[in-house]
């Protein structure tokens, strides 16, 4: 039995003259965390449904579970569980009869099916809202019903496709508790996600797919080597300033634009004091300083040449700015 | 029927208790109707018999026509929230998913045909039926609402959000007022009279009229079938090929 949960070569989808997946190969582990981190639009939806039996790809040949997903949709379906990006819950039923419909339709015995949901609730922190209609709930209860959905009936590879796409802050850090949680109990998770720090956070392997293509695949850490090292950054209040700290400092690039200047360095306590007494030396003012490490964000925008829209409320969690 | 569409069945049933709207609209409000008309202006009519034994055929299939807009409502739901996706993952068989639907309609529709009949006999409705043509009337009434059920959820299929799927069942409801239901179509101006005689409502309306009077009409119940068998085929066919297409 091979190692892998998910392997994919060459997936191909067109939807008319719009290429969505341009040859897509993956290679998933069995117990690990695998994210699909990409810009909206780049094909991961496509490449969820893909995998998951929901879409026939024009080319290409996917296995999940060792099972052929265009030819063995069946065995297919049954080893998997997906939460879809829009909360796939049923309004007028409450959060207890969702999962009880989908304990009725997975066939899991009446017993049996009574312990596992209660079980479920109680680990989503949904059991006080079982009796209310899911009308009711909120963004994250939805979130976060649609995923014990998923769970009912045990299945052994679960795809999450943006999972956390319009949570709040702390809804979002419950929704990777409970990945992790899911993990350290042996399930494969494939994740797609457009926001770098998720990706981060939680996988342990990351391909980042951009307009149907991967380009690139790594651990997050192999995938921030692969752009340049930290720098620190300074603001100045005018030309004049730039410039002068430009001719001072070798090897910095400027961007005239925002007054800034771009100095390679790692950002250690020394290094800056002797950076800062450069520029006092020189009586240059810098209006603001701040150390960069390298993120997703600067790995994504070094390979794919433009920025990521989805990572608007992430945060630079490696910038620390220093106003003086 | 499968587990699944037991399963599916028994969802569908939960929403229509759940949701008082539809409930009112497919029962209350055909039998508000028959009161609006019978009291305020059924004496206003001149159709040659009392006006109650005239209009209640008619309001049988108003009853049938008034709960297909929920129906509509909620396929086009399913397929549009995402739900049919994970249906779709768990192998649930697009069978089960359609048939939980047209069950749940028709069910809806022969209650609320239950409801006009009952009111009917409270307002003085007097028939000559027999057992047969009793038997013939409800045939012919669950042909009708199987033929409706399967041509609404076909809408529901087809439209692009649930509001338009309603949209799209408001001829199918409006249908019945267009056909000898209120007035005999021989009463009706140029053009609509033609309209009226030539649609399916009024065959089926007409067979139940004369089933009820004891005095069945063998060419209007075959017509009757015959459009409810017509719409049926082409809305089951409508709806399946609709069903793959988008799921």
């Amino acid at each position: 039995m091979s190692n892998s949960a998910i392997a994919a070569s060459g997936l191909r989808k067109a939807y008319g003259d719009k290429i969505v997946l341009d040859g897509i190969d993956l290679d998933v582990r069995a117990g690990t965390v695998f994210s699909l981190l990409g810009p909206n639009g780049a094909g991961k939806t496509t490449t969820v449904n893909v995998l998951t039996t929901l879409v026939k790809a024009d080319g290409g040949t996917a296995r999940v579970a060792g099972h052929d997903v265009s030819t063995e949709t069946k065995a297919v379906r049954a080893a998997i569980g997906v939460t879809g990006q829009f909360a796939a819950v049923d309004e007028l039923l409450t959060g207890r009869e969702n999962l009880q419909l989908m304990a009725d339709l997975k066939r899991v015995g009446a017993r049996e099916g009574k312990r596992v949901i209660t079980e479920l609730l109680e680990r989503f922190d949904l059991a006080e809202s079982a009796h209310k209609l899911v009308s009711t709930y909120s963004g994250g209860m939805r979130r976060k019903l649609d995923l014990a959905m998923t769970l009912v009936g045990n299945p052994r590879i679960i795809f999450l496709d943006e999972p956390t796409t319009g949570l709040d802050p702390r809804s979002r850090r419950t929704m990777w508790d409970i990945v992790r949680g899911l993990v350290a109990g042996g399930v494969t998770v494939f994740l797609t996600t457009q926001y770098l720090e998720e990706a981060d956070q939680l996988a342990d392997y990351i391909a980042v797919l951009d307009r149907g293509r991967l380009v690139a695949q790594g651990t997050p850490s192999d995938l921030k080597h692969q752009v340049p090292g930290s720098h620190v950054q300074i603001r100045f209040t005018s030309v004049r300033e730039l410039d002068a700290a430009a001719r001072l400092l070798a090897g910095a690039t400027r961007d005239d634009e925002n007054l800034t200047l771009r100095v390679p360095g790692d950002g250690g306590v020394t290094s800056l004091r002797a950076l800062l007494g450069q520029l006092d030396e020189h009586s240059i003012d810098a209006e603001e300083l701040s150390v960069h490490t390298p993120d997703l964000d600067d790995v994504f925008l070094a390979l794919t040449g433009h920025a990521n829209t989805g990572h608007a409320n992430t945060g630079h969690a490696n910038t620390e700015e220093i106003a003086q | 029927m499968s587990t699944d569409s037991v399963i599916m069945l028994r969802r569908n049933f939960k929403h229509t208790l759940r949701n008082p709207v539809t409930v009112f609209n497919a029962v209350l409000l055909p039998v508000v109707i028959m009161l609006m008309f019978v009291y305020m202006l059924g004496n206003a009519f001149n159709v040659g018999i009392k006006y109650i034994d005239y209009a209640t055929p008619g309001m049988i299939l108003l009853a049938v026509a008034y709960g297909l807009g929920a129906t509509a409502t909620e396929v086009n739901s399913d397929m549009t929230t995402g739900i049919i996706n994970r249906f779709r993952v768990m192998d649930v068989s697009r069978g089960a998913v359609m048939t939980g639907h047209v069950v749940v309609t028709m069910l809806r529709g022969l209650i609320a045909t239950a409801a006009i009949i009952g009111v009917a006999f409270g307002l003085g409705y007097s028939t000559h039926a027999s057992f047969g043509d009793w038997a013939g009337v409800i045939g012919i009434i669950v042909a009708a609402c199987l033929a409706a059920s399967w041509l609404t959820v076909a809408m529901g299929l087809s439209a692009k959000t649930p509001q338009s799927a309603a949209m799209a069942t408001v001829p199918v409801i409006m249908l019945p007022f267009f056909s000898s239901a209120i007035v005999p179509a021989a009463k009706m101006g140029q053009g609509l009279r033609q309209f009226a005689e030539y649609q399916p409502f009024t065959p089926i309306i007409e067979s139940l009229r004369g089933l009820l009077a004891g005095a069945p009409s063998a060419g209007y119940v075959i017509a009757a079938l015959a459009w409810c068998a017509g719409i049926g085929i082409a809305g089951y066919a409508w709806a399946v090929a609709t069903f793959r297409k988008r799921a």
